[in-house]
């Protein structure tokens, strides 16, 4: 009888842990249908968007930037001392710029974007749930949907894609620094090999990655923030701080798994 | 005051895990009145004023608003309704991003379609009134906690709302601000004519400003009635509550 208590537990165990596993899955379901559907809501807030777009895309420009150039240029070596093995150097330029637009540019932004910005998403509104801001705000009858994740949902949408771009961008050129200038590559082959390799359907895949990452990465810090207070393992400050590495892990995690199920469709 | 009061609690329960905080409250508040809720801390009265506003739903039990409902109520009249109420939160719940006028002016800008210069002026007037000055473009954090309070005070009536819940009003203000706080309740309540439901401990200043009192001890209404009938109740745990002595086993 104990044998059979003992592996009914783990069972249970499982059991429970799998059911609210998939009604977390429904609550972020229906936060984002319900944000989405507030991006749209009229009056549209659209100094609210700029302003969001300012603080998730511009300000992480210089990051972006950053991490493109060394990607890039990480690329650009490891390209040439593989395909200088096949002979093949010359290829470098496709090689770079095929692997930042269909993987690493929208998946690096994605993720360098939540380490900036969505950590400060999910901390700022967690800050406001323990503090009764978010209470506030119903008082007032104003939707905090439509406050505070509305125009954060819309900023990324419009900022991933152009972040992805400018990291693509930089990318391609830290790769030239490499290849070309630093291991001495013809700039005129790389730039060429670029052109002819690189199709539309490797941009636009870039594209809708980097869309579904920003609602990815929107909807996961702006919901581990709004829902700090019913965590149970912590209150308050603890709460927070727990949320936002939620709100980071989560994101990572996801930006990944989306990316392979993504690609294994787009390829 | 009329028959049918405008907000009724009836028979509400609400319990936090195993904590039982309402246990079977059943009050009621007439407009046009300061109803004021005293009791012990901890004891329930915010829970109670969150039910008001909707921020808690009861357990158990119906909450009526003009004899209605509220769970009966559809959704745009719910809306309509909220519409009339304000809420300033005991420990203020000010927007820590945005500066004292952006807070004041929020329910403005959102809810209404006034221009900036409107706003701007109701704004300055509402500030004016609650001697906030030279105060428009500092944050929540650079101000005093009495400050502080007013802020909160000024955002609650900017709307010129129909009923106005205050959660501890005047908790952390000197003497001279809390009767100044009191007063404007008071002057306030006639001017507009609102409904005010107050949770105050600081007795017996409230009552002054106070058409009605009610007292909620271990989740239910222990009293319900008019200032002068507080005072001149017999009820050992009120008078104990009123005199700010512990009652004993033996009474």
């Amino acid at each position: 009888m104990s044998q059979i208590a003992v592996m009914k537990n783990p069972l249970s165990a499982l059991g429970r842990r799998s059911i609210s596993m998939i009604q977390e899955m429904g609550r972020i379901a229906i936060f984002f249908y319900r944000g989405f559907v507030h991006m749209f809501s009229l009056p549209l807030q659209i100094s609210k968007i700029v302003q969001q777009i300012h603080f998730i895309g511009m300000k992480s420009v210089f990051v972006i930037v950053l991490t493109g150039a060394s990607t890039g240029m990480v690329l650009g070596l490891q390209g040439y001392y593989t395909l200088v093995k096949f002979g093949s150097e010359g290829l470098l330029g496709a090689a770079v710029a095929l692997t930042l637009i269909r993987e690493m540019g929208p998946v690096m932004s994605a993720i360098m974007v939540t380490a900036r910005a969505g950590s400060a998403i999910a901390a700022e509104i967690g800050i406001m749930r323990i503090s009764e801001q978010i209470d506030a705000l119903e008082t007032m009858d104003i939707n905090p949907m439509r406050f505070l994740v509305g125009p954060r949902l819309a900023a990324s949408l419009i900022s991933f894609p152009l972040l992805t771009a400018i990291f693509d961008m930089v990318g391609i050129f830290g790769g030239y620094l490499t290849g070309s200038v630093l291991l001495g590559i013809n700039p005129g082959i790389y730039f060429n090999r670029i052109e002819t390799s690189v199709e539309m359907v490797d941009i636009t895949g870039g594209f809708v990655k980097s869309l579904l990452f920003a609602a990815i990465v929107a909807i996961i810090c702006c919901f581990q923030g709004y829902y700090t207070h019913t965590r149970s393992q912590g209150f308050g400050a603890r709460g927070v701080s727990l949320s936002t590495t939620s709100a980071v892990v989560i994101s990572c995690v996801l930006i990944l798994v989306t990316d392979y199920v993504i690609t294994s469709f787009l390829l | 005051m009329t028959d049918q009061p405008f907000i009724q609690f009836r028979n509400v329960f609400k319990a936090f895990g195993a904590k039982t905080v309402l246990n079977g409250v059943d009050l009621s508040i007439y407009k046009g009145e300061v109803t004021t809720i005293i009791g012990k801390s901890g004891g329930g009265k915010s829970v109670l004023l969150k039910h008001i506003i909707g921020l808690a739903v009861p357990d158990s039990g119906m909450m009526l608003f003009e004899g209605r409902p509220f769970s009966e109520m559809k959704r745009a009249e719910k809306k309509t309704m909220k519409r009339k109420f304000s809420y300033m939160f005991q420990g203020t719940a000010l927007f820590d991003s945005m500066t004292v006028f952006e807070n004041i002016a929020l329910p403005l800008v959102e809810r209404t379609s006034l221009q900036k210069a409107e706003i701007r002026k109701q704004v300055e007037e509402q500030m004016e009134q609650l001697d906030l000055r030279e105060i428009n473009d500092k944050y929540p954090s650079q101000l005093s906690g009495g400050m502080q309070k007013r802020v909160a005070l000024a955002r609650a009536l900017v709307t010129r709302p129909e009923i106005v819940l205050f959660d501890e009003p005047t908790t952390g203000l000197d003497p001279i601000r809390k009767n100044a706080v009191h007063n404007m309740i008071s002057d306030y309540q006639k001017k507009f004519g609102f409904t005010g439901v107050v949770v105050s401990h600081e007795i017996p200043d409230v009552l002054h400003i106070s058409q009605r009192v009610a007292m909620l001890n271990e989740g239910q209404i222990l009293f319900e009635g008019s200032p002068e009938e507080l005072r001149n109740t017999s009820d050992p745990l009120v008078q104990s509550f009123l005199k700010g002595s512990q009652l004993t086993v033996d009474g």
